[in-house]
């Protein structure tokens, strides 16, 4: 008997060993699975009003400003099957600043993950730009400025609005649509050495193969390009992309780094995890991180922060911090709807609108937090997996999640939603 | 050096890899990789071998001089430079914070 208890004690204590249990165990419906023939890749999808497909099909409380959070989640409180999507901004905002916060703000609503949107805010101007911003893709969205009213009346009128909404979103079904329908963009984190080797040319060989069969791509991370950026340079589309991407990179390196650093960066970049995991300087995480555009496509345009790609399909950068929850929330208002998230010592981020695939190829994360990783590809480590196997690993997780499969980010409650902040409020 | 096969009968795990044959260090890919260790790496771009007398203990993800480096050398990785070596470094030794810095910021 003693010897039972000993043993349970054992397994609770050590419920799995040697990490995620599930990571190839989900089979995908066989039709519906992406073959490595991708041309004829599907997933099932919701077509919004505007032509683009989402994978998820949240209804969305979002706040103008940080005085608006409290009535946004006694909303999502009162209504089942609503999300608050709370931030720490939105008053005294000006000029580029301004713009950035209305275009993420719309954008993030826009999104086709999300099938409709109540807005609040502390007063109706601001409130009503992002409500008739919203309102060009055609999805259903109003929205409630609390001046005059209090919380408790916007609280009762905005419950009433969102529950219209769930319950018709709730109703609205999936399509099968073709793979170029899918919008997938990447940004890595927590990055170690084995993210150069292993998880990030797992994401570039996935953009390889999917790229030519008409998807968005998008990545990002403007000062973790310094030391690749010659690189970079040489995989723009043409020499005015390629100088227009140029400018960005320098006017980063110039406007934040050189204009407000204390020393050479080495406490914040490479990161403390980044340095654990044996990355020595900003050039080495550089040269890792560039392996996420593979090695064949070339990015068409350089957007700015949360700019929705307007040139057609194909691979695009964007201008944005390196810090993970503020480049993801980005490319979300962007409009692409699975992220592609490579880590080396474990970063654990989600984003509340957007399913985010954590592909890792360091073992030892694999085994002490595999709960966290979707695509385990240590195997190019050992050498017992190639990198285009790897690719294909990603790819049929990047279609069994738009499917429907939760992410592990999503499953365990991630919602980072972080506004990017170009300088001080008035 | 000699060629060698990613997977299949007699597949041998590395302890190290590096990039490309220019890299002058090369990153432990196993766990508990230990001082004085014939270690037995691969260069991923052309599939060729090497080995390395390993002389410290190497944590994953970190990486081993593949030559003898000196202060003022650059380190290359990817066959690219990823900094200025800043104290010699024997080959099959430590390579980090400690002995490269960043040329950058």
């Amino acid at each position: 008997m003693f010897k039972e208890a000993a043993q349970l004690d054992h397994e609770i204590a050590t419920p799995f060993v040697g990490g995620a249990p599930d990571q190839f165990a989900t089979q995908a419906l066989a039709t519906k699975r992406a073959s490595q023939d991708y041309t004829a890749a599907t997933f099932m999808g919701w077509r919004r009003e505007n032509g683009r497909v989402g994978v998820r099909n949240h209804v969305v409380l979002l706040p103008l400003d940080d005085l608006s959070n409290a009535a946004c989640e006694a909303v999502a409180n009162n209504v089942k099957g609503t999300m608050a999507l709370p931030h720490a901004y939105g008053r005294l905002q000006f000029g580029e600043d301004l713009d950035l916060h209305f275009r993420t703000l719309i954008g993030i609503g826009s999104n086709p993950n999300v099938a409709a949107v109540v807005v609040i805010g502390i007063e109706d101007q601001w409130t009503n730009r992002v409500v008739e911003g919203i309102a060009k893709t055609g999805k259903p969205v109003c929205g409630f400025g609390i001046e005059g009213h209090g919380d408790i009346a916007i609280v009762a009128k905005a419950s009433y609005q969102a529950k219209r909404f769930v319950q018709w979103a709730t109703e609205l079904q999936r399509e099968e649509c073709p793979i170029a329908d899918l919008w997938v963009s990447t940004k890595c984190g927590e990055s170690d050495t084995t993210t150069g080797l292993a998880s990030c040319p797992t994401v570039g060989n996935m953009y390889d193969k999917l790229i030519p069969h008409g998807i968005y791509g998008v990545f990002g991370e403007t000062s973790e390009i310094t030391g690749a950026e010659h690189l970079c340079r040489e995989r723009a589309a043409s020499p005015d992309i390629a100088d227009k991407w140029y400018t960005m990179w320098k006017a980063y390196q110039d406007d934040v780094i050189e204009a407000h650093k204390t020393d050479d960066l080495s406490d914040s970049q490479p990161t403390k995890g980044n340095i654990a995991g044996g990355l020595t300087t900003i050039e080495e995480k550089a040269l890792g991180n560039l392996e996420k555009i593979g090695h064949e496509c070339r990015f068409i345009d350089a957007l700015q922060p949360a700019e929705a790609p307007a040139k057609g399909p194909g691979l695009y950068f964007m201008d944005t911090s390196s810090a993970a929850a503020e480049c993801v929330t980005l490319m979300a208002a962007a409009g692409y709807v699975v992220h592609t998230f490579p880590t080396g010592q474990g970063n654990v981020i989600g984003n509340p609108i957007v399913p985010v695939i954590k592909i890792t190829g360091n073992p030892r994360t694999v085994r002490t937090m595999g709960e966290h990783i979707d695509v385990d590809v240590s195997g190019v480590l050992s050498r017992e997996m190639t990198i285009p196997q790897a690719g294909d690993a990603l790819i049929d997780m990047v279609v069994r999640t738009a499917n429907g499969r939760l992410t592990a980010a999503e499953s365990l409650g991630h919602r980072e939603f972080v506004m990017t902040k170009l300088y001080r409020s008035a | 050096m000699s060629s060698h096969a990613a997977s299949g009968e007699g597949h041998r795990k590395p302890h190290l890899l590096a990039h490309s044959p220019q890299d002058n260090v090369a990153v432990a890919v196993i766990e508990g990789l230990s001082a004085n260790t014939d270690a037995f790496g691969v260069i991923t771009e052309n599939d060729t071998t090497f080995a390395v007398h390993v002389r410290h203990d190497i944590p994953i993800g970190h990486k081993v001089a593949l030559t003898d480096l000196k202060a003022g050398d650059t380190a290359i990785k990817y066959g690219q430079d990823i900094g200025k070596v800043i104290k010699d470094v024997a080959k099959g030794e430590h390579v980090h914070v400690h002995n490269v810095k960043t040329k950058r910021w």
